[in-house]
């Protein structure tokens, strides 16, 4: 077995609600199919890591949770995903207030070209019309959220290019935090960090569990094993393997999976 | 020396002497024009009419012409030149019918801009029945730099990294607000860089105002859209070919011609100065 340091992260959360339900999701690009029958029930204020090897389909995955792929031409979709109990996937969502409450984070840290005061504010000004005060108070709220308010209210009003790649993705998260969305969805979002950085993450989505269902997608198996209560392992486009991430990491159900752990593949 | 030394030689100075030869033929253009041209530049020429048929006075009519035509083709261009573009790069899905829409631009550009001239003439001159005037030339200016100006735009939209527009696409923005709010500041250096480009290109042209808008003189200084204009290309075109004083009216011509080049380098200038901005701007 791999040496993956289990820490209190195998403690569950006391009640455990169902928040995001994907239920026989096939998806394909181009008529390849990229998702194979996913079901799985991601639960409410915990940490899901999504974890498998390169091209395994995670983060499509993870990208069908905020109908991301809508802008995919040549992707079509088969099963559901219900948030809530409201299946995204129907056609009276309103894709735009889903994924103000299922907020992301992409791999690769992408603030706007613009100052860090105006990227944290963006999304307030797109779902309302915040009046100054307001949004002074909501952009802070948000940055101290993300653990960057200290390093960054001296330069609110310079260019979010100018911070540095950690305090480039705690910003996008303070981005996403803005607008109060209920999930969090992390695209591998310390690959582009350093140590230190990915310290400083990590330790962020610790405390953000308590307030939001997050779901991180990894090739990390360390990652996976510290920061996450359940996980999900995917294989080729099949859900392998999910469970309380103790579990998965010592006691894996599936051969592949635990494969994978000793690193035979992958 | 090794034959592989000499061969060395022989292309790089055969390259370096061809570059010579353009930066010569350059040089030599931009110094015969001010050789030939400085003489008659004075306040007067830049700021009055034009007296006794042509061989006295100023161009000043021609240069306002020239300012205004350019203004209204880029007034009528630009936006339609812009959403054409931001439908093609932001919105469209279909890649054949995208296709299809570039060649047709691609196409238009490559029109050669006296058939522009006689479009301009047939369909707002007489069909539309504007007559020759300044918006008439507009008009078939604006046509004219239309593929240009979508070209550079639709270049400086395809250059902002997909990853900002999905930031705030997954922040629960729609197309047009990703577009108006974080894609087009990106690009608009770009944008302008190409735009300005277009308006010196617009400057320039004589042939397809000569049918749409511009006359040889006119006693008035033009009071609107449905005014004949002079303009400095065709007025070049005039004193060359028209008049009853031609000795006296090539150094006029000279005059003018430098005139626009000037004017033609000023905007070249500007583009210059916003490309520049647009380079230190970007640091994704």
């Amino acid at each position: 077995m791999v040496d993956v340091q289990l820490t209190h992260r195998a403690v569950l959360p006391e009640e455990l609600v169902a928040k995001v339900e994907i239920e026989k999701l096939d998806l394909w690009f181009d008529g390849v199919q990229v998702l194979k029958g996913i079901t799985c029930t991601i639960p409410e204020k915990a940490v899901t890591a999504i974890m498998g090897p390169s091209g395994c389909g995670k983060s499509t995955l993870l990208r069908a949770m905020n109908r991301l792929h809508d802008l995919t031409p040549g992707c079509r979709i088969r099963g559901k995903i219900r948030l809530d109990e409201m299946n995204i996937f129907e056609s009276g969502t309103d894709v735009y207030e889903l994924r103000r409450r299922v907020g992301m984070v992409f791999q690769r840290p992408n603030p706007f070209p613009k100052s860090v005061f105006e990227n944290v504010a963006y999304g307030l000004k797109i779902h309302g019309r915040p009046g100054r005060a307001e949004l002074d108070q909501a952009v802070e709220k948000a940055l101290r959220d993300a653990n960057l308010w200290d390093e960054v209210k001296d330069k609110l009003h310079r260019s979010a290019l100018d911070l540095s790649g950690g305090q480039q993705q705690r910003l996008c998260i303070a981005r996403a935090l803005a607008v109060e969305p209920e999930v969090l969805l992390l695209d591998e979002p310390a690959s582009a960090l350093d140590p230190i950085s990915t310290a400083k993450l990590e330790e962020l989505i610790e405390e953000l569990q308590s307030s939001y269902t997050v779901i991180i997608v990894t090739h990390n198996l360390q990652q996976a094993a510290r920061v996450s209560h359940y996980t999900a392992f995917l294989m080729l486009g099949e859900l392998v393997e999910f469970g309380v991430t103790d579990e998965v990491f010592t006691a894996p159900s599936d051969q592949r999976t635990e494969n994978y752990l000793r690193g035979i593949f992958g | 020396m090794k034959p592989r030394r000499i061969r060395e030689i022989f292309w790089f100075s055969l390259s370096g002497l061809c570059v010579a030869i353009v930066v010569g033929m350059l040089g030599l253009v931009i110094g015969f024009i001010v050789v030939k041209g400085a003489s008659v530049i004075s306040w007067e020429f830049l700021s009055e009419m034009p007296r006794n048929a042509m061989t006295e006075g100023g161009i000043w009519p021609a240069i306002l012409g020239t300012l205004l035509l350019s203004l209204g083709a880029i007034a009528f261009a630009l936006p339609l030149g812009l959403f054409a573009a931001i439908y093609l790069v932001e919105y469209s899905r279909d890649g054949k019918l995208r296709r299809w829409i570039r060649i047709g631009v691609n196409s238009l550009s490559g029109v050669p801009s006296v058939v522009f001239g006689l479009f301009g003439l047939a369909l707002f001159v007489n069909f539309l029945g504007f007559g020759a005037c300044l918006l008439a030339g507009s008009l078939t200016l604006g046509l004219m730099v239309l593929p240009t100006i979508i070209r550079a735009t639709e270049e400086a939209l395809k250059s902002i990294p997909m990853s900002f527009r999905e930031a705030s696409l997954a922040l629960g923005a729609t197309r047009w607000h990703t577009t108006v709010r974080v894609v087009l500041p990106a690009a608009v250096s770009q944008i302008l860089t190409g735009v300005i480009l277009a308006v010196g290109r617009a400057a320039g042209e004589t042939a397809p105002i000569m049918f749409t808008a511009a006359v040889f003189f006119t006693k008035r200084l033009p009071t609107g859209l449905a005014s004949k204009i002079m303009a400095l290309p065709y007025h070049i075109y005039a004193l060359m070919t028209e008049g009853t004083h031609p000795a006296e009216q090539i150094s006029m011509a000279y005059g003018t011609a430098l005139v626009l080049l000037m004017l033609v380098l000023l905007v070249n200038g500007a583009a210059i100065f916003f490309r520049i901005r647009a380079r230190k701007g970007k640091k994704w």
